[in-house]
């Protein structure tokens, strides 16, 4: 893992559930040596003031990103694509979540 | 105050100093921390003690009916009338220290309040309830530290095996108790102290097996904060925390 040596541990994301049944959204990042010591630091600095009910970390030299040399042939071809959007048909009456 | 009464606000002042000054001792960490995450994580601990505190405190105002606040008892009080734990008022030395005084208390505290959610004090019991919580995750904290810095490097080893060996001698006061206690035993208001102490021993004792920490030797034990005998270190702590109130009687915000 990159970062190895460094007094502060290495860098961790922090992925906070609000609420029961919507999604893990990323709240920022810390340092910690190890996965508990993670865990109880993203419980002390992102969830001090209620914001969740569940917490993942990961350390971040495992997560693979997209580089922006990539933006042109992976995001540029959906934007003449406007069927993709569902937006031609009717939404029902009643129906609440969409 | 009848004796009860009296029992009573001695225990309040008893857990509500011990937590007041541990929580003001580790709020001397904020922005000192060795990294970032562990000076928020202090700072929680600080003031779920400051918290705790004011609920014990404001409860032994009450008992003692005479107009008094918590304000009143945490800052117009002589270090005499103190009657916290002389482990809680041990200063901070370096991380290693600060974190054995941290589990030495956050264990007692664990079994303590955990024993005192049965108590037939209707009050009481509602604070331990909802002090349990906190202290599981303090408790939580400060043994996870413990493996790290005692199963670490050799400094911190080393520096974890110095804190011990400095702070052991202030764990037994914890567990001392006197008549007012008694009463209270009696009363079913608080639990056996014995017990607390077979329980604090075990726990120390499988922590520190983990963190390849000798327990130390029993030895002799300092004593006297029942009495409102405390180390030098107290006059200093309080000097600084009551200085505002001290220079500008009734000040607020």
């Amino acid at each position: 893992m990159e970062n190895k040596d460094h007094s502060q541990g290495v860098l961790w994301e922090v992925f906070i559930q609000g609420n029961p049944g919507i999604p893990h959204k990323h709240a920022g990042s810390l340092h910690a040596p190890d996965a508990e010591m993670a865990l109880q630091a993203a419980r002390d600095v992102y969830t001090r003031r209620s914001e969740g009910i569940s917490i993942w970390v990961v350390p971040a030299a495992n997560i693979t990103a997209s580089s922006p040399e990539d933006n042109g042939s992976f995001f540029e071809p959906s934007n003449d694509k406007p069927y993709r959007h569902p937006t031609f048909y009717k939404v029902p009456d009643g129906v609440k979540y969409l | 105050m009848n004796e009860l009464e009296t029992a009573k606000y001695q225990l309040c002042l008893r857990l509500g100093d011990s937590a007041l000054i541990l929580g003001h001792r580790i709020s001397e960490w904020c922005g000192h921390a060795p990294i970032l995450e562990e000076d928020i994580a202090l700072t929680n601990v600080a003031l779920d003690f400051v918290g705790l505190s004011r609920n014990l405190l404001t409860y032994a105002a009450q008992l003692q009916n005479e107009g008094k606040t918590e304000d009143d008892l945490a800052y117009l009080r002589d270090v005499v009338l103190y009657r916290n734990a002389l482990i809680t008022e041990q200063p901070n030395g370096d991380f290693a220290v600060t974190m054995v005084r941290q589990f030495f208390y956050d264990v007692f505290s664990y079994f303590f309040y955990s024993e005192l959610c049965n108590s037939h004090d209707i009050t009481l019991k509602g604070i331990a309830e909802k002090a349990v919580k906190e202290i599981d995750y303090h408790l939580r904290h400060s043994t996870e530290w413990l493996y790290r810095l005692g199963d670490g490097t050799a400094e911190s080893h080393q520096k974890t095996k110095d804190a011990v060996e400095e702070l052991w001698m202030y764990t037994g006061d914890m567990f001392d108790i006197d008549q007012n206690y008694r009463l209270l035993q009696e009363n079913n208001i608080v639990p056996d102290m014995n017990k607390i102490k077979e329980l604090w021993n075990l726990k120390v004792k499988t922590v520190f097996e983990t963190a390849t920490i000798n327990v130390p030797e029993l030895g002799y034990m300092q004593s006297g904060s029942l009495k409102g005998s405390h180390t030098e270190h107290l006059g200093f702590l309080l000097a600084e925390m009551q200085h505002i109130q001290r220079s500008y009687p009734n000040s607020t915000w």
